[in-house]
């Protein structure tokens, strides 16, 4: 095990998935590539749930499996665990800890005491290492801050146990070894990413995901101002800004980051064809923040026209026919 | 998006941390950057969060108007819903919906009054005495 290094990143489990795969030695991680081979990239607005009272909108896979996924293609040995004993949770970590391991750890930020209150939400997905000790308080690395932070014994316990949806029970996990990492294997690596995430974005058979997802939600806003009147349909509006755009959410942020990952892919492949389509993932993230910002006209108030709802599902739709047509292309570059 | 163009607006960041964001440096070529926030992410924060005290508000006044039990007043403060709350305090929902009626709230024993007081960091007094 090597000394433990923060590492900042734009996605909570992209970056705890970067810290600890680097301390079982595999240099050559980076949080592109993390994504890219865990299959990052995703749509679903999950139909007749709703998240703080707006739609579910993720733009991401499901918690947990970028790291699983890029775990699985490295051939690198994982333990986690969860607990219902809330001490036994503590000094398990305090054990691993004392023998220098560094552990991730599934969070709420509801009681995060090291997080802005304007952040603190009932979320519990939220990622983080822990990688030290000092007295009563816990040497932290969350992926979103720019230092390493701390956070006591009694604050650490109260995030692990979190209540609500997605609780986190103590949720621990940690590499153990890795398998020989050679540049075939890297590419295969990459080869198995880009193949599933073309298969998540347009072949899953349900139109509230993926490329069609985008075109289900665009057919809802369509109706929002009538069915919800304008001060719902604006705050359900802020809603998916907040999913798209949010620290850790991230929609157009999240295409860049493929875009980011394509572009590593292409120099450890070889293949340039992956450039043309990290070209597109680049536009598909411009025409996010442009949606955001014609979003933004309506929940400030400036527009409140029906013609105005239309427009931004209109903008939906064409980012869903770019990316339609980006994955389309991936699909069929052979790596 | 260049990295020249990454936005660096005032958010709820100041003072805690910028975020990372991928964009084109001056070779076209990908690569971290760093973001003080956006104020059209900020707008869609802020108008969450007026939500969130409009509710609260709501909440209060039907406490004072004795159609609500102070549970439910706390319950929208921690920005909890019903089956959130129930986990923490070890309820079922129902029996939670149940101490929202202000008539079975002032019937509650203190272990109970202990452990919604406890979940929502706050006195037993406060509970009993709504202010």
């Amino acid at each position: 095990m090597q000394a433990f290094k923060h590492y900042q990143a734009a996605h909570c489990e992209n970056g705890v998935t970067v810290g600890l795969l680097k301390q079982v030695g595999l240099e050559q991680i980076t949080e592109p590539l993390a994504f890219g081979i865990g299959s990052g990239l995703f749509y679903i607005e999950i139909p007749f749930l709703k998240l703080q009272s707006g739609p579910a909108i993720s733009f991401r896979t499901f918690p947990g499996n970028i790291f699983k996924r890029t775990c699985k293609a490295f051939d690198v040995k994982l333990v986690t665990k969860k607990y219902r004993d809330e001490v036994k949770a503590m000094s398990e970590l305090d054990e691993l800890l004392a023998k220098g391991i560094s552990v991730g750890s599934q969070v709420g930020v509801f009681h995060l005491t090291y997080y802005p209150k304007a952040y603190r939400f009932h979320f519990n997905a939220h990622n983080l290492i822990v990688f030290g000790k000092e007295g009563n308080d816990y040497l932290v690395s969350d992926p979103v801050m720019e230092d390493t932070t701390t956070l006591s014994q009694q604050a650490l316990r109260k995030v692990r146990f979190a209540k609500g949806v997605l609780a986190p029970k103590g949720h621990i996990y940690y590499p153990t070894s890795i398998g020989v990492v050679t540049q075939d294997k890297l590419i295969a690596a990459i080869r198995s990413g880009i193949k599933r995430n073309c298969r998540d974005m347009l072949r899953i058979p349900a139109s509230f995901i993926g490329t069609s997802g985008i075109n289900y939600t665009a057919k809802n806003i369509r109706k929002w101002k009538d069915k919800l009147g304008d001060r719902k349909a604006a705050l359900y509006l802020g809603q998916i800004v907040r999913m798209q755009e949010e620290i850790g959410t991230g929609g157009g942020g999240f295409r860049y980051l493929y875009a980011a990952f394509l572009e590593e892919a292409a120099a450890i492949t070889g293949n340039d064809d992956l450039l043309l389509v990290s070209e597109k993932m680049t536009k598909a993230g411009d025409m996010w923040r442009d949606s955001a910002v014609q979003m933004a006209g309506i929940y400030k108030g400036r527009l409140s026209a029906q013609s105005d709802y239309n427009h931004s599902a209109a903008i939906l739709n064409e980012i869903s026919d770019l990316e339609k047509e980006a994955f389309r292309q991936l699909d069929k570059i052979k790596i | 998006m260049k990295k020249s163009d990454i936005p660096q607006d005032e958010s709820a960041l100041k003072g805690w941390t910028r975020e990372v964001f991928y964009a084109k440096n001056d070779d076209g070529k990908y690569e971290a950057g760093l973001s003080t926030g956006w104020s059209v992410k900020k707008d869609a924060l802020d108008g969450a969060w007026d939500e969130v005290n409009k509710n609260v508000e709501d909440a209060r006044q039907q406490v004072v108007a004795g159609k609500l039990s102070p549970i439910y007043y706390y319950m929208e403060l921690r920005l909890m819903d019903v089956g959130v709350l129930a986990q923490y305090v070890g309820f079922w929902k129902w029996r939670v919906k149940r101490h929202f009626n202000p008539t079975i709230f002032k019937k509650l024993s203190d272990d109970v009054l202990q452990k919604y007081a406890d979940v929502f960091e706050i006195d037993v007094e406060q509970l009993k005495n709504f202010k």
